[in-house]
C-alpha cells in the first residue's frame, strides 16, 4: 500500500489480524447491504468467541447466520433477530448471548462510538427492560436513559463504489448501518462492487470519507433477497 | 360488526393530512397506505433509511438494494430520499415524523404500550418500535380490542414488558376509537353496529363513555 491507497489484494489480507474474542461491527439491514464476502472470510478463518454488533444476524445459510453453526459468535448486539433456526436454538439453549438494542439506539451507539462520544441520553427505552441498570436523568421534564457508545476491533462494511482512497458511495437502502459501522471500527474493512481511481467520484457525492477506511477490496455479490415482493406490471 | 383489518386501516387513513410524513408499522398499519384520500400527498418513512416509499416493484424493477423495514423489496416515489440509519432515527427520535401507526399486544390507561416481547416465547426484538413510540408525538396504535379468548388488550396496567412508557394517546381497535388521557380510556367512536356495552365489557381499564358515542363513518 502506498499513501492513501487502501486496496488490498485478497480477502485473507482484508481480514488479517482478526482474532478470537474480538468485537466486530457489521453494516447491513436484514440481508441488504451486508459484507457477504467478508463474513465468508471470517467463517473460513474460523475465528471464535466474537461479539458481533449488527442490526440483524442473517438467515440460516447466508450473511452472519453462516457464523453460527461453528459457534463463532459468542454474543450479538442487535435490534431484531430470530430469522433463522440455528440462532433460535443457540439462544434458547443459552449458548449465544443476545443483547437486544432498539434500532435507533444501535445506530446512534455506532455513530457516537466513531465520533468520540462515550455515551448519550435518549428517551428510547425509558421505563422498559432496555433501561435496566442504566442511568436515568430528567431533561426539560422528560426522562431519558444513558446509553454507552460502541467501538469495534473490526468493522465490516459493504458499499457500492469506492475510489482507491476509500471514499465510499452507497447504493439505495443498502446504505443503512454501513456509514456508522465504517466510523466505529479500529480496523474498518470495506468491500465494494467497483473500485475507481481517485477523482472519478465527485467530492460532493462521497457518503463516507476515506479517513474512516483502512482496507478496501472489490468483490462479487450474491445480494440475496429476504422478502421478494413484486406487483404485476399491469397494476 | 367488528371492523375488518382493511376497515381499521381506512379509519386510520382518515387521520392523515396533506403533507404528512408517516411511519407505518408492519401488519395492519401497512394497509393504511392503500387508503390515502384522493388528492392528498403523504410520504411514507421506512426506518431502514427511505423517505418516500412507493409500491412493490415489478419484476423488471426488482432491486436487492431497495427494501423497506419489513425487508420487502419496494420502490421509491418521485421526491424520495435515502439516508443512513442514524439519520433515519434522528428524524424519528427528533419528532419530525407527523404520524406513526403501529400495532401492539397491550395498551394501558397510562399510555404504556407492550408490543415486542412475550416472555417464554421466542424473543425477536423490538426493531425500531421503541424509538418510534419514544420519538413521536402523534401515534395511533391499531390492534384488536380483545384476544381470541375475549381477554381485553386495553388494561389498567400492561402485563407484558413495555415498549414505551406513557407515550400512547390514541388507539383504534376493531370495535372502537379510543383516546387516552388523565389515566383513563375515553370512548370517542364505535365501529358501525357495535354496542357501547360490548366495548365496555371488553375494556379492562377504566373507560369514560360520553352520553353520545358516534358511529364511525367510512
Amino acid at each position: 500500500m502506498a499513501g492513501f491507497d487502501k486496496v488490498v489484494a485478497s480477502y485473507e489480507e482484508a481480514m488479517a489480524g482478526l482474532e478470537d474474542n474480538m468485537t466486530v461491527i457489521a453494516g447491513g439491514f436484514g440481508l441488504c447491504g451486508i459484507a457477504e464476502n467478508l463474513i465468508a472470510e471470517i467463517k473460513r478463518k474460523g475465528t471464535k468467541g466474537l461479539t458481533v454488533v449488527s442490526n440483524n444476524c442473517g438467515v440460516d445459510n447466508f450473511g452472519l447466520g453462516i457464523l453460527l453453526p461453528e459457534r463463532q459468535i459468542k454474543k450479538i448486539v442487535a435490534s431484531y433477530v430470530g430469522e433463522n433456526a440455528e440462532f433460535e436454538r443457540q439462544m434458547m439453549a443459552g449458548e449465544l448471548e443476545v443483547e437486544l438494542t432498539p434500532q435507533g439506539t444501535l445506530a446512534e451507539k455506532m455513530r457516537a462510538g466513531g465520533a468520540g462520544i462515550p455515551a448519550f441520553f435518549t428517551a428510547t427505552g425509558y421505563g422498559t427492560p432496555v433501561a435496566e441498570g442504566k442511568e436515568e436523568r430528567e431533561f426539560d421534564g422528560r426522562m431519558y436513559i444513558m446509553e454507552e457508545s460502541i467501538k469495534g476491533d473490526f468493522a465490516i462494511v459493504k458499499a457500492w463504489k469506492a475510489d482507491r482512497y476509500g471514499n465510499l458511495v452507497f447504493r439505495k437502502t443498502a446504505r443503512n448501518f454501513n456509514p456508522m459501522a465504517a466510523t466505529a471500527g479500529k480496523v474498518t474493512v470495506v468491500e465494494v462492487e467497483e473500485i475507481v481511481e481517485p477523482g472519478e467520484l465527485s467530492p460532493d457525492d462521497i457518503h463516507t470519507p476515506g479517513i474512516y477506511v483502512d482496507r478496501l477490496i472489490q468483490g462479487s455479490f450474491e445480494k440475496r433477497i429476504e422478502q421478494r415482493t413484486v406487483r404485476s406490471s399491469e397494476q | 360488526m367488528a371492523l375488518s383489518r382493511e376497515q381499521i386501516a381506512m379509519r386510520v387513513a382518515q387521520e392523515l393530512q396533506d403533507g404528512y410524513y408517516v411511519n407505518l408499522g408492519i401488519g395492519i398499519p401497512t394497509l393504511v397506505a392503500n387508503y390515502v384520500p384522493d388528492g392528498m400527498e403523504v410520504m411514507l418513512q421506512s426506518e431502514n433509511g427511505l423517505l418516500g416509499m412507493g409500491q412493490f416493484p415489478t419484476e423488471d424493477e426488482l432491486d436487492a438494494d431497495m427494501i423497506n423495514a419489513g425487508k420487502q423489496t419496494v420502490t421509491a416515489i418521485t421526491g424520495a430520499s435515502i439516508f443512513d440509519s442514524a439519520e433515519s432515527f434522528a428524524m424519528i427520535r427528533g419528532g419530525h415524523v407527523d404520524l406513526t401507526v403501529l400495532g401492539a399486544f397491550e395498551v394501558d390507561v397510562n399510555g404504556n404500550i407492550a408490543s415486542y416481547m412475550i416472555p417464554g416465547k421466542l424473543i425477536k426484538g423490538m426493531g425500531g418500535a421503541m424509538d418510534l413510540v419514544a420519538g413521536a408525538d402523534n401515534i395511533i396504535v391499531t390492534m384488536t380490542h380483545a384476544s381470541k379468548h375475549g381477554d381485553s388488550k386495553l388494561l389498567p396496567a400492561c402485563t407484558l414488558p413495555l415498549t414505551g412508557k406513557g407515550c400512547i394517546k390514541k388507539v383504534l381497535t376493531d370495535l372502537a376509537f379510543i383516546e387516552i388521557k388523565d389515566s383513563k380510556f375515553h370512548l370517542l367512536e364505535r365501529a358501525p353496529g357495535v354496542y357501547v356495552e360490548e366495548i365496555v365489557k371488553l375494556t379492562a381499564g377504566e373507560l369514560v363513555v360520553p352520553e353520545h358515542v358516534p358511529e364511525m363513518s367510512f
